[in-house]
């Protein structure tokens, strides 16, 4: 199939009547900072691109009830710079400004990093320990899809991404007693990519009880993996560095690494992964001043 | 293939030429335009050669859909300074010594010039980040660096006396 046409789409209309036109054969683009390689190498074809960065209602950042709404023409760069997100969601913002280099963080979308399904995605990672949700607008439907939900293996999201869109990410803003944190392990500091990448949001009752905990943890499966038995380790004791180092050693056990050749083997991986989890337990108790 | 029409501004100039859907902004720049100075290194936005500013912002023109850049400005290495009136961050990459086999200099000096639109004051670590996307595989980052910070004071000195671009 040969890329015949390149639509700069100028509302939800023009998509869908694109979607349409091209029944099945056309595909969305945002910043394309993947799709352009993969269009490229052969491994996605498409007929038509529908570049959706010129949508208004999709370059908004806001906060609306409570919860923070990221559009989906919203660059990485955006995020990280954002006053509002430094602010509710400081571990979006400091993964955002991890991913690739700052010309790719120009480009590149936070919701293209989720759609494109890869387990160690930075701004996914971190969207996922925030509780996202995903809003993704077919024709005649609107679907909110919890992140967690949207995976279908190495690189693949339930999402129909010759019919449907998704519009936007949107979490809860973090309240004065959540605290959140992002580690990161990479070979160098940037335009590398994860070895590890760890996110952490959780919420301290005023007794210092762990009310809840969202520990995400990537490249350690098929998709990011939430540190679920951790997690219950956590809820509903009062924290403390034992008991956070009894939580960063179950979570390893629910983190299957690979042996890579870019990423290190699995067993280094793992001695690695309880420290960095450990890191990120300690760091978000502390952002709650 | 249908080719599309794109109209942009580059370097300052109303630009209104013919494109296909599948073509980067570099094969624009490069083959159709003939502005080399904009460099094609791994092709996959991991380098940096390619860097050019779009309204504002460093991106890498080999991952860019030449499309995207409908109705915005463009700028490339040949808009910034001329042979005999180069612009500070050039002259500051010359007497520092911040150049070597030179590949990887007009997408150092774009991702600096970006920052430094915005930011005449910048610290090291900014200066740091701002070029951290562009790889230098000869001469190592701090006399560029240095470069930049330099280009940074003498810049700042000219809007001073206002003398500014």
């Amino acid at each position: 199939m040969v890329l015949k046409q390149y639509v700069l789409a100028k509302s939800m209309d023009d998509v869908f009547e694109c979607f349409k036109k091209y029944s099945g054969e056309a595909r969305i683009v945002a910043g394309g900072t993947d799709l352009v390689l993969d269009l490229e190498s052969g491994k996605v074809e498409c007929n038509c691109l529908i570049d959706i960065t010129e949508i208004d209602e999709l370059k908004k950042i806001e906060l609306i009830d409570e919860n923070v709404i990221i559009g989906a023409a919203v660059t990485h760069n955006e995020v990280n710079k954002s006053d509002l997100v430094k602010k509710i969601a400081p571990v979006l913002s400091q993964a955002c400004g991890t991913v690739g280099s700052l010309q790719i963080r120009n480009v590149a979308t936070v919701v293209g990093n989720v759609v494109n399904g890869q387990p160690a995605a930075d701004a996914a990672v971190a969207l996922m320990a925030l509780g996202a949700q995903a809003e993704v607008r077919g024709l005649n439907c609107t679907k909110i899809i919890p992140l967690e939900d949207m995976y279908a293996g190495v690189g693949k999201t339930n999402i129909d991404c010759v019919n449907e869109i998704v519009t936007s990410v949107k979490f809860p803003a973090l309240k004065d007693n959540h605290g959140s944190s992002f580690e990161r392990f990479a070979q160098r500091e940037a335009l590398a990519l994860p070895m590890l990448n760890i996110a952490v949001v959780l919420s301290l009752k005023e007794d210092r009880t762990v009310e809840w905990a969202r520990i995400v943890m990537a490249p350690v499966g098929p998709r990011p993996i939430r540190a679920k038995n951790a997690e219950k380790i956590l809820t509903g004791n009062v924290i403390s560095s034992e008991l956070i180092e009894m939580a960063a050693e179950e979570a390893v056990k629910d983190a299957n690494p690979r042996d890579s050749a870019l990423r290190g083997t699995a067993e280094y991986r793992k001695e690695v992964l309880q420290v960095l989890v450990r890191r990120a337990l300690e760091g978000a108790v502390a952002s709650i001043s | 293939m249908e080719k599309n029409i794109l109209k942009f501004k580059l370097n300052g100039e109303d630009m209104e030429l013919l494109v296909t859907p599948d073509e980067t902004l570099l094969d624009v720049l490069r083959d159709k335009l003939n502005l080399t100075g904009t460099k094609k290194g791994c092709g996959k936005g991991e380098c940096g050669a390619c860097t050019v500013i779009i309204n504002g912002n460093a991106m890498n023109s080999c991952i860019i859909p030449a499309m995207k850049a409908m109705n915005k400005e463009v700028q490339t290495i040949e808009g910034i300074g001329t042979a005999g009136k180069l612009h500070p961050i050039q002259e500051t990459f010359i007497e520092e010594g911040a150049i070597q086999c030179g590949f990887c200099t007009p997408g150092m000096i774009m991702s600096s010039k970006a920052l430094l639109d915005k930011n005449l004051s910048p610290t090291r670590e900014e200066v740091k980040e701002a070029i951290s996307g562009n790889i230098c595989r000869c001469t190592g980052y701090v006399k560029i660096e240095q470069a930049v910070l330099s280009a940074a004071n003498r810049m700042k000195g000219k809007n001073q006396v206002g003398e500014g671009e």
